[in-house]
């Protein structure tokens, strides 16, 4: 583990302290990984609502009239479609068709956008991103786009869960991938209808000196309906049981969108961008392997990153992602396998400890929900 | 924290009661608090040979793996076999019902080298 005084605390560090979490380093901040109980973490998003502190995710402003250029230059997904107050899931890729990271693109204006990336790859995002925002852009400066990294000016909460909705009713007219700049007790704030768990629910962005009193009355709204904070723990299992990948787990620099099963956010048909002719020849002859989603067939051990996959006495793979499902109650992962095995209802098995144990492929999301 | 007086400890936060010849070994009440959400246990087989400060099971969480130490060395004599289906007795209960492995001591004077309960409040900081 990186040492502790080395780690970037959020503004919400002495409330998480004072309230008994349990902190460690991920991504270069010190963040809450737990308040009691995963599991009952992860159960109160499912049922009720749940607080999360976002603060060590990074935001940056692509502004000017060569905003929209200079995105489908950087990005795979295809910011002409983006209407102002909407955002899309999209990937900054590299010239191999790797994955640098994956972000959420909003456009806050017609010449403004507002990207939300990954806490562990702010400083080299937003250097890829000056140095390569340029070369879809004419040189003048009056025609050019700005980019500014927001990351320190920005504390960021999100709250999630079937109840968020009513503990947040200034924002409950906003759409699904949709923000807007809202007051909450007071505070500003832009609001945005998204999130990592699968459940209804928002994430705030507001100024550090707002971070404290607006987790506060988060907190006191939703007492009613139990809300709980939470910390990175359940925030992991939560989007592992819906099958969101973790950038450097299961999407990295070295694994493609389409290897990843995230074809449908890269855009073939907007012209040229960043990785665009890897990505070309990999779509014409096909994936090597392909990122699957598995359950544990059975009473087991829980399946970890780095275990084998193996079918039929032959390894075709490794887990990215692997935990405990609090919701199903079963051993659940994620993993790169041969191309030809990824086939969802075959059966394979997972090494742990030199001890192979029966699991099934599954379409994604492993939990599936009724609504 | 709650440590029982009549238990012998160790530094990897293991407890031992003794019994005869026999030491019950589980987890402490600070280990199971540590670890949270414990969902799998892989225990010993009965009869196998275990050495003190070796694995000898292994106790999964949500989050994590982690390796649980001999206090002593022997035979084992029991094992728990209600973890398997209730793993969270470890949690639940970690002095009594969630119990691990019982072993029978083949050099008792090692009995000497574990912490009293004073030394282990001590060790976690209670």
């Amino acid at each position: 583990m990186v040492a502790t005084e080395k780690l970037k605390r959020t503004p919400l560090y002495a409330a998480h302290v004072e309230s008994g979490a349990k902190m460690v380093g991920f991504g270069g901040w010190e963040m809450p990984v737990q308040y009691n109980s995963i599991v009952e973490e992860h159960l109160a998003v499912r049922r009720r609502v749940g607080l999360f502190d976002i603060s060590h995710m990074g935001e940056v402003l692509v502004a000017g009239p060569n905003a929209e250029r200079a995105l489908n230059h950087l990005l795979t997904n295809d910011a002409r479609r983006l209407a102002v107050g909407q955002g899309q899931y999209t990937l900054l890729g590299n010239d191999d068709g790797g994955i640098i990271d994956d972000l959420i693109a909003y456009r806050l204006e017609p010449t403004v956008y507002l990207l939300v990336i990954n806490a562990s790859h702010i400083e080299r995002d937003f250097d890829w991103m000056t140095t390569h925002a340029w070369a879809s852009t004419p040189r003048h400066a009056d025609a050019a786009c700005v980019l500014e990294n927001r990351s320190d000016q920005t504390a960021a909460m999100a709250l999630q869960g079937p109840a968020a909705a009513r503990c947040l009713p200034e924002a409950s007219g906003l759409k699904r991938f949709h923000i807007q700049q809202l007051r909450v007790s007071g505070k500003d704030c832009r609001v945005a209808r998204t999130g990592y768990t699968g459940e209804d629910g928002f994430e705030l962005l507001c100024a550090p000196a707002d971070a404290v009193a607006l987790w506060t009355e988060l907190l006191a709204r939703g007492r009613e309906f139990g809300i709980q904070p939470c910390g990175l723990g359940a925030r992991d299992t939560l989007r592992l049981e819906m099958c969101y990948p973790l950038h450097g787990n299961d999407i990295t620099d070295a694994t493609s969108p389409l290897e990843a099963g995230l074809g449908k956010y890269v855009s073939f048909d907007k012209g040229d961008f960043i990785g665009r002719t890897a990505l070309e020849k990999q779509r014409a002859k096909g994936v090597t392997r392909k990122l699957v989603a598995f359950r544990m067939a059975g009473k087991c051990p829980p399946p970890r990153q780095h275990y084998p996959i193996v079918a039929a006495g032959q390894r075709i793979g490794e887990i990215t992602s692997g935990t405990q499902s609090p919701s199903l109650g079963t051993g659940i992962g994620m993993g790169y396998v041969t191309a030809g095995a990824a086939t969802p209802g075959a059966r394979i098995e997972i090494e742990i400890r030199g001890k192979n144990y029966p699991a099934v492929i599954e379409k994604p999301p492993l939990l599936k929900k009724n609504t | 924290m709650n440590i029982p007086e009549n238990l012998k400890y160790t530094k990897t936060h293991e407890w031992a009661r003794v019994e005869g010849d026999v030491a019950v070994i589980g987890i402490t009440d600070h280990a199971q608090h540590e670890l949270t959400d414990i969902v799998y246990v892989e225990l010993p087989q009965v009869d196998a040979r275990v050495e003190a400060n070796k694995e000898t099971a292994i106790v999964e969480s949500v989050k994590a793996a982690s390796d649980i130490y001999a206090p002593v060395s022997g035979d084992v004599t029991a094992v728990n076999t209600e973890l398997a289906a209730t793993p969270e007795l470890l949690n639940k209960d970690p002095y009594n019902k969630g119990w691990m492995f019982k072993v029978r001591m083949s050099d008792p004077v090692q009995l000497g080298e574990l912490l009293t309960p004073a030394q282990y409040a001590k060790h976690i900081g209670a």
